[in-house]
């Protein structure tokens, strides 16, 4: 068994699939990496240094926003990556919807839609 | 595989197939729950009961909620005959709902509390009547039918970093295996989309399909929003975050997995909707588990595959709901509850092909009558899903 999983090329994360122990170096898609602090079975590990702010990119896709400097080799969870989806305790001034990003929608009696969420921009990136 | 892949099933007169073939003894409201439960004692493996909260002291759109979703369990396929229980009193009516069972051409008998004279006389005549109706069904042979009339309900549960990586694979390949021999799969959750949507509406089969999908989930994350709080702890839940999701949006593109790679989105129905078309049906329901079951079971999957990653003991009245999991741990602790161990997928010993290659000769001997464990261990959770205030 690997010592930790990278699903995707674009993911700046991998998944331990045993405890990782400080110190201990491993081999994860190509490139080596020196693990910071312990790392839990089933959590994620930085692959690279990620910047305050920067997407956390899992299954190629963003998976949240680095709320401080996450190393590489450190333990990324809920301390340091924060969801940008169903946030209704940050009360964020509406984003009015970029063009090309929301499509259309026409009047459908059968699915009522409330006004739109807070925060919208930037969600879908494909 | 080189012959048509099919299963025993029940063929009934409305032209859908059935896995099971259950008496259903179905409550009008909660004040008749009781009784239906006492009714059911008589033959507990074959007569079977949808306990529920609901029917009475609602308003419009959760009153329909409701009815449909009894409605459609009263057409399903899964059931053979229909024992309504009313009241007498209620806002659902008894009367529409045995119109269901009588226009998919089931056998159906109807009583109410009020009529018969108090709890036990209800008990006693509809002990009679089911008995009858079980007596009837057990005569009814299995036929050979293709999978391609097979719903098959996407739903994972418990969720931890296995979901994503070996449970939801192997469960989306037997999704896109299963729509390419024609069958449907419908996928429910939207909370659990939210984050993956980007994914789907790219395989929508029709501008509209997709439009309409990024719809139900922008409601559903308002509705969220207009709560005011942070839907971190619930979405992820508490023991996710422990397992090692961090964020809704991972656990979404983890879970959205179990929809397969390449199977088209074909439709978006409402909760407890009738899934049609080949293809995979997105349904609007929440993501709790026994809420979301119901509503998909409802739109008529006669079979539900169910990943864990933490283990989880949920059922339904009416279908088979299969558990595999890719967590060895859980496996192994939880045994009683699993079908399906695939945690050979994240050991290195087994391929997520070949795990999909097992659990699609699983669904198919359940399908033909082997019994799921949560069969076996009489879960029959149901609970239909509602927005509003009871009144």
């Amino acid at each position: 068994m690997k010592p930790a999983l990278l699903i995707s090329s674009r993911d700046n994360v991998a998944t331990a699939l045993e405890p990782l122990e400080a110190g201990r170096e491993i081999e994860i898609g190509g490139q080596r990496v020196r693990v910071l602090e312990l790392i839990p079975s089933g959590h994620k590990i930085a692959l690279a240094d990620i910047a305050t702010g920067e997407p956390v990119v899992k299954y190629g896709s963003p998976i949240g926003t680095a709320t401080g400097v996450i190393c590489a080799g450190a333990h990324v969870h809920t301390h340091n990556v924060a969801s940008a989806r169903g946030r209704g305790d940050l009360s964020r001034a509406p984003v009015p919807p970029e063009a090309g990003v929301r499509l259309a929608e026409p009047a459908d009696a059968d699915v009522p839609v409330p006004a739109p969420a807070a925060a919208r921009a930037g969600r879908r990136t494909s | 595989m080189t012959e048509r892949a099919g299963f025993w099933g029940y063929r009934r007169p409305d032209g859908r197939v059935g896995v099971r073939n259950h008496v259903l003894v179905v409550p009008t409201v909660i004040c008749a729950s009781v009784v239906c439960d006492r009714i059911c004692e008589v033959r507990p493996a074959d007569i079977v009961s949808l306990p529920h909260l609901a029917g009475c002291g609602q308003l419009g759109p959760d009153m329909h909620t409701t009815h449909d979703t009894l409605a459609a369990y009263c057409r399903h396929p899964n059931v053979g005959a229909v024992l309504v229980v009313a009241l007498g009193c209620e806002q659902v009516i008894g009367e529409m709902l045995a119109d269901a069972a009588r226009d998919a051409g089931k056998p159906v008998e109807i009583i109410a509390i009020q009529d018969e004279g108090g709890t036990l006389r209800t008990i006693g005549r509809g002990r009679q009547m089911a008995e009858r109706m079980a007596a009837a069904l057990a005569g009814v042979p299995r036929e050979w039918c293709d999978v391609t009339s097979l719903v098959l309900s996407l739903k994972c549960g418990g969720s931890d970093y296995t979901s994503g990586l070996a449970s939801n694979p192997a469960l989306g390949r037997v999704a896109d295996r299963l729509v390419d021999l024609g069958g449907a799969v419908v996928l429910g959750e939207i909370a659990e989309i939210m984050g993956a949507e980007h994914l789907l509406a790219a395989r929508a089969s029709q501008p509209d399909v997709g439009r309409r999908l990024l719809r139900v989930i922008d409601r559903v994350e308002a509705e969220a929003m207009a709560l005011g709080l942070d839907i971190r702890g619930t979405q992820p839940s508490p023991g996710n975050i422990r397992g090692g999701l961090t964020t809704i949006e991972e656990k979404s593109l983890g879970a959205t997995h179990k929809g397969g790679e390449r199977t088209p989105v074909v439709d978006v129905v409402p909760y407890a909707g009738a899934v049609t078309k080949p293809g995979l049906t997105v349904m609007d329901t929440p993501g709790l588990d026994v809420e979301s079951v119901t509503g998909m079971v409802g739109g008529g999957a006669q079979i539900v595959v169910f990943t864990t990653g933490l283990g989880t003991p949920t059922g339904n009245p009416i279908a088979p709901v299969i558990k595999i999991t890719g967590n060895a741990r859980t496996a192994q602790r939880m045994g009683d509850n699993i079908d399906l161990d695939v945690s050979g997928i994240l050991a290195d010993t087994e391929s997520i092909d070949g795990a999909a290659d097992r659990l699609f000769a699983e669904v198919l001997a359940v399908a033909s009558g082997k019994f799921a464990a949560a069969e076996v261990l009489r879960h029959r959770e149901f609970a239909i899903h509602r927005r509003n205030p009871t009144i």
